[in-house]
């Protein structure tokens, strides 16, 4: 079945399977940053936003993304960088895989909550697994992203 | 040259830290050539069973299929899959598909096909006849059993491990300092408990995976997530029968190994596909292959005996350790060394220590490296018999440990009769129990609400690369306009150590960083180095590096001196020129590296090899802090504080990372990560929805903080880091339980069911 | 993953329900399990189109749409107010911001899961399965029911000023539970749901007129059975049944007084 949506802000339209994923689907058309941690929707790393919405990608068919906005780390690219350089500054993206995932979902928690605290950080973020570093230092570089934009905005 | 420490101990983000952010395609998936064959492995339903009959024709008459390999079709030489210096002291147990089927989850066949659809469809069209064999599925009743695991007579021992296939025995041996025996009956208290450690899943993120191709001088080119490609060479030429120089291995940037890709788990399948094809061929694994045939912790039971004088001076300690190696004896004889040799010396001053083990085969996954290798096992016991010990005299833990730990200076009669050169340990026990409030906290708090506050300690060490066998080389290029290339056979996984050893390079270079481009490892390029493993990289690599830029500055000095027409001895390099003492004359060193380039006989070239005659330990202390529900069993983590001597700490950012996930792996290990089977041996979690490791909600919050010996053997002082860190948490978290409940819970993990029934028991 | 030849975003209930009788064809909701399964489906049916996915709140109940996604429960403020939270509490252990975002209530009410929160959280309340042939029916009665063809449209939950309270115990915090427990109270009756037994949640309504808290929760556990599984024992979650009803009880009465 042909299915068009908008993908990174462009409009893309291709061909998919009734059973084709939207993780398969982006990884085709370059988005190397989705990955794919596990099968059973434990992980977070395949994380895109479906019309804003965090999302996993690994759990969604494509078919359903028909018509809609789907945006991946390749369509954030300045976002990436503004979180990841503090991911960068704790050493907290170790192996990097879970990296793309998780600031993903750092996007998506930026616009649903505001000022949030620790603990709704954890909460928000619970569903991005990472083995390597523990999670303090992401917990670090979060802070450290969110206060500079406050004192940005007060500033 | 005077040498300023500019980059070393300071926190610079990791030179591939922007790529993996903004979320790069450098991973061995994204890089595979689209046009790769799919790779997957049909798998056993059986523990243990003989395939009388193996059917592949509809399978093969699949459109897309282009290969399907059964046991007849592979090679009949048998190999480890460990990865480990050669001769392994794993057996040669291995063959890439063999009629044996050993676990649930051992290879049957490997099909090849253009699409993922296809090979599916054909995996499901194998048919295959087994003779189901009864397996060996306790390991306690493993040695000397009737049933055998391996009884072939191709199996191999290369070294004298004490290993027996008749007897499933993968290793065994006796260790012992004093008499033991004498010294415990003399002792007003013995400590006489069993303990059982389980297998674990390094669960790194990315998944075993390998791409594989032939180059164009009919070479097989293997794209690896791996901490060993040199070994991965070896293994892929032993397990093809096909000469190394056949092999070229390949890492990119990889997802996390944490000893997990110290094995070669999945390497062999598209490389005997591409090598019989010639086309390129890819395996992914599944998180469900990555739970159930791959290479978890040695499942361990330690009986340990731990005598000590009224005053609480540990006077003997005799450790018996039983090994689960599983299906195959990958890194079988070496973990259990680390149970006894890891744990015993921090009590050096004990007169008299015995250590003996036994590590057998079962029909269960095969096991491997897991961070600690061993160590993460026998300090479970150890630290737990002492805890213990401190209870039984009513003696606060941390006093215990400070009559007897290791100090600076001791020698170390079960570790191989080492000194502890450098040893920050007291210092890390002090500044821990400030952090803590261990005195206001210790050992228990009511809360008036139900809930109990308990706290408890450990500590621990490791190594820093296995003395007298590893090896790490570098190789430095200058180029054009004065940059260096740092050429490393160390395999960066996510743990920095393109940066670190850069760092030492700058600072022996007198450079930028900027100016040292480094790159993954190419066993076609790269100096030789046995692998990221053992905590070897950051002590031994980082030595090699030291060396190496020596002898670079020695040469750019030489090519500077006959630039300025001068001697070696009439002048000096300062990182950026070549100068006469006298002031005269100077070129620099982006002229030396341009110039170099034309009607030049001396290549601005050097490698060095570092190898280590000791493995100085890095110490820890952890102490944790937990809230147990006194009705439910229900424990909470609420703060995990560790102090580390690993020497001078290269990055203290990627240190510190490093302990914080070593110890969150720690506490998954304490609390809930299991690995159980049905009584048929097959593997019950089996996915992350069902082997849970911790989210950031699980963890409390760690603390971490360094108090740094100097290791004079390491470069700029530094020892190890990467394993000592995941230690402490298992005995640490099982104390502060029993101060909350009076229960000691020796069977791993410390869950809220064994802690409930424990208290029942108990009242 | 399951594979399929079809998909259809059905124009209507008709439609849908019409697909689903061929029993080869599947409803997806958010997919979540679903995807774990393997084997061949024909057509997968998607619901999404039909407006489904709000929650609708009148003076006497509160209409759920089958594709609302567990996320919106946890964040409704009119559930959640009429309720004391028990939305956001059975909800927001359950594996991360994005699943529950894709997870739909459609899928884990008609799933029928043992391990289900959203099932127990919802048995201690008036819940009602509005079902496109079925009708609208008693949720308890719907749990007890054969797997079938029919297409569940909407959840509806009245307004009986019922006060409720949602506890569960997990290994880690957002594993499934190991025991999920819910009660509600209407006068002197108690609605004792308990789910993740391992078995799928079940309802008692016990009088609570005289007891104490913790011979009512006694009781009430009392009446479930409870077995083992990777998570715990029977035994165990028989006992933390018992604390964890006792707990919800006092926390109710607490409010109330």
């Amino acid at each position: 079945m042909e299915i068009q949506l908008t993908l990174n802000g462009k409009a893309v339209k291709d061909q998919v399977g009734a059973d084709t994923l939207l993780l398969d689907f982006v990884r085709k058309h370059g988005c190397y940053s989705v990955k794919r941690g596990c099968e059973t929707s434990n992980c977070g790393l395949c994380t895109v936003l479906l019309d804003g919405k965090p999302v996993l990608s690994c759990s969604t068919l494509a078919a359903r993304a028909d018509g809609c906005s789907v945006t991946t780390l390749e369509g954030v690219q300045e976002k990436a960088e503004a979180i990841g350089r503090f991911l960068a500054g704790e050493g907290a993206e170790q192996c990097g895989f879970c990296s793309p995932g998780l600031i993903m979902n750092v996007i998506a928690m930026e616009q649903e909550l505001s000022e949030p605290s620790e603990e709704e950080i954890r909460e928000y973020l619970a569903g991005n697994l990472c083995r390597c570093t523990g999670y303090m230092g992401q917990m670090r570089a979060i802070g450290n992203y969110l206060n500079r934009k406050g004192e940005e905005q007060n500033g | 040259m005077d040498r300023t420490v500019r980059y070393v101990g300071s926190p610079v983000p990791k030179k591939d830290s922007m790529a993996l952010v903004t979320g790069k395609p450098v991973y061995t998936d994204d890089i595979a050539p689209a046009d790769c064959l799919v790779v997957k492995v049909l798998r056993s339903p059986y523990a243990h069973a003989l395939i009388d009959e193996i059917h592949t024709e509809t399978a093969g008459k699949v459109p897309g299929i282009v290969s399907i390999l059964t046991w007849k079709d592979v090679p009949k030489k048998r190999f480890t899959m460990a990865g480990q210096t050669y001769p392994e002291p794993s057996p040669y147990d291995r063959l890439i598909l063999d009629r044996r089927v050993r676990f649930v989850g051992d290879a049957v066949a490997i099909v090849a096909g253009e699409t993922e659809e296809a090979v599916d469809k054909a995996l499901k069209l194998i048919k295959v006849n087994y003779q189901v064999l009864t397996p060996v599925l306790d390991f306690r009743t493993a040695k000397d059993n009737e049933i055998l695991v391996h009884p072939e007579d191709t199996w191999q021992s290369l070294c004298p491990v004490g290993a027996d296939n008749r007897r499933n025995l993968v290793a065994s041996g006796v260790d012992s300092h004093g008499d033991v025996d004498a010294v415990l009956a003399g002792c007003d208290y013995v400590i006489e408990e069993t303990y059982h450690t389980k297998a674990n899943q390094q669960a790194m993120m990315e998944t075993f995976r390998t791409f594989t191709t032939m180059d164009p001088y009919g070479r097989l080119v293997v794209t690896a997530s791996t901490q060993v490609p040199f070994h991965v060479r070896r293994i892929i030429a032993h397990a093809l029968d096909i000469p190394k120089a056949k092999v070229r291995v390949i890492k990119p940037r990889i997802g996390g190994g944490f000893g997990a890709k110290q094995t070669v788990v999945a390497e062999v399948y598209p490389a005997i596909v591409t090598w019989l094809t010639g086309r390129p061929a890819k395996i992914i694994y599944s998180r469900y292959e990555s739970q159930i045939a791959s290479s978890p912790r040695h499942e361990m039971e330690l009986k340990v005996r731990l005598g000590a004088d009224k005053n609480g001076i540990i006077k003997a300690i005799d450790l018996y350790t039983l090994s689960n190696s599983g299906a195959f004896g990958e890194h079988g004889p070496t973990t259990v060394g680390l149970s006894g040799h890891k744990s015993i010396p921090l009590y050096a001053k004990a007169e008299a220590f015995r250590f003996a083990y036994d590590v057998v085969y079962t029909n269960r996954m095969s096991a491997g490296a897991y961070r600690g290798y061993g160590a993460t096992q026998g300090l479970f016991a150890v630290e737990s018999a002492v805890n213990e010990l401190a209870d039984r005299l009513h003696m606060d833990p941390v006093k215990l440990r400070e009559l007897n730990m290791v100090r600076e200076g001791d020698v170390m009669p079960a570790y191989y009769g080492e000194t502890a050169g450098s040893c920050a340990l007291d210092r890390c026990m002090a500044r821990a129990k400030e952090m803590m409030d261990w005195d206001k906290k210790f050992p228990a708090r009511d809360m008036g609400n139900g809930k109990v506050r308990a706290v408890g300690v450990a500590m621990s060490m490791q190594g820093s690369a296995i003395s007298g066998v590893d090896v790490g080389s570098v190789t430095l290029k200058l180029n054009d306009d004065g940059f260096y290339s740092l050429m490393i056979g160390a395999a960066d996984m996510g743990t920095g150590c393109d940066t670190t050893l850069a760092q030492i390079a700058a600072d022996c270079l007198c450079c930028d960083l900027d100016n040292i481009i480094v790159h993954g490892v190419d066993t076609d390029v790269s100096p030789y180095d046995s692998g990221s493993y053992a905590s070897s990289t950051a002590y031994l690599t980082g030595g090699a590096v030291v060396k190496t830029c020596d002898t670079m500055i020695k040469k750019i000095m030489e090519k500077g001196a006959e630039y300025l027409g001068a001697s070696m001895e009439e002048v000096d390099f300062d990182g950026k020129r070549v100068y006469c003492l006298d002031g005269s004359r100077e070129i620099s060193l982006r002229d030396i590296g341009n110039q170099a380039m034309c009607n030049n006989g001396l290549a601005l070239e050097a490698t060095e090899s570092n190898t280590s005659p000791v493995s100085p330990p890095p110490f820890m202390v952890g102490m944790a802090e937990v809230e147990v529900d006194m009705e439910t069993g229900k424990t909470e983590l609420l703060d995990y504080v560790a102090v580390v001597d690993c020497g001078t700490p290269l990055n203290p950012n990627i240190a510190r990372v490093q302990t914080e996930g070593g110890l969150s792996q720690g506490i998954g290990m304490a609390m809930y990560e299991d690995v159980t089977y049905s009584a048929q041996g097959r593997v019950l979690e089996d996915s992350f929805m069902q082997y849970k490791i911790p989210t950031r909600q699980d963890v409390g919050t760690i603390r971490v903080e360094f108090e740094s010996s100097y290791e004079k053997t390491g470069p700029f002082g530094a020892k190890s880091i990467g394993e000592v860190v995941i230690n402490t948490p298992s005995p640490a978290i099982a104390s502060a339980v029993a101060h909350a409940t009076g229960v000691y819970v020796r069977e791993l993990p410390i869950t809220p069911e064994k802690i409930y029934k424990g208290m029942v028991e108990h009242s | 993953m399951f594979k399929a030849r079809e998909y259809v975003r059905v124009k209507s209930l008709e439609e849908a329900w019409n697909l689903n009788q061929k029993k080869s064809n599947v409803i997806v909701g958010g997919m979540m399990w679903l995807k774990m399964g393997r084997g061949q489906k024909g057509t997968v049916i998607d619901l999404s189109g039909l407006g489904l996915d709000t929650i609708e709140e009148t003076e006497e109940a509160f209409s759920i749409g089958c594709m609302c996604t567990l996320r919106q429960l946890e964040l409704h403020e009119g559930l959640n107010k009429e309720f004391d939270g028990i939305f956001r509490e059975c909800t927001r252990h359950i594996v991360g911001t994005q699943f529950r975002n894709g997870a739909t209530v459609g899928g884990s009410v008609f799933g029928r899961y043992g391990f289900s929160d959203i099932l127990t959280c919802l048995l201690a309340l008036d819940s009602y399965v509005e079902l496109y042939q079925g009708g609208v029916i008693p949720l308890v009665q719907f749990t007890s029911m054969p797997y079938d063809r029919d297409v569940l449209v909407r959840i509806v939950i009245k307004k009986d000023g019922r006060k409720a309270a949602y506890l569960s115990q997990r290994n880690t915090q957002t594993d499934f539970p190991l025991i999920a427990c819910a009660a509600g109270k209407m006068g002197d009756d108690w609605y004792v749901s308990i789910g993740a037994r391992p078995k799928r949640a079940a309802v008692y309504r016990i009088s609570g007129t005289g007891k104490k808290a913790d011979e009512l929760a006694r009781e009430a556990a009392s009446m479930f059975e409870y077995g083992s599984n990777l998570r715990g024992s029977g035994e165990y979650r028989a006992h933390l049944a018992n604390v964890y009803v006792r707990r919800l009880i006092e926390t109710i009465e607490k409010r109330e007084a």
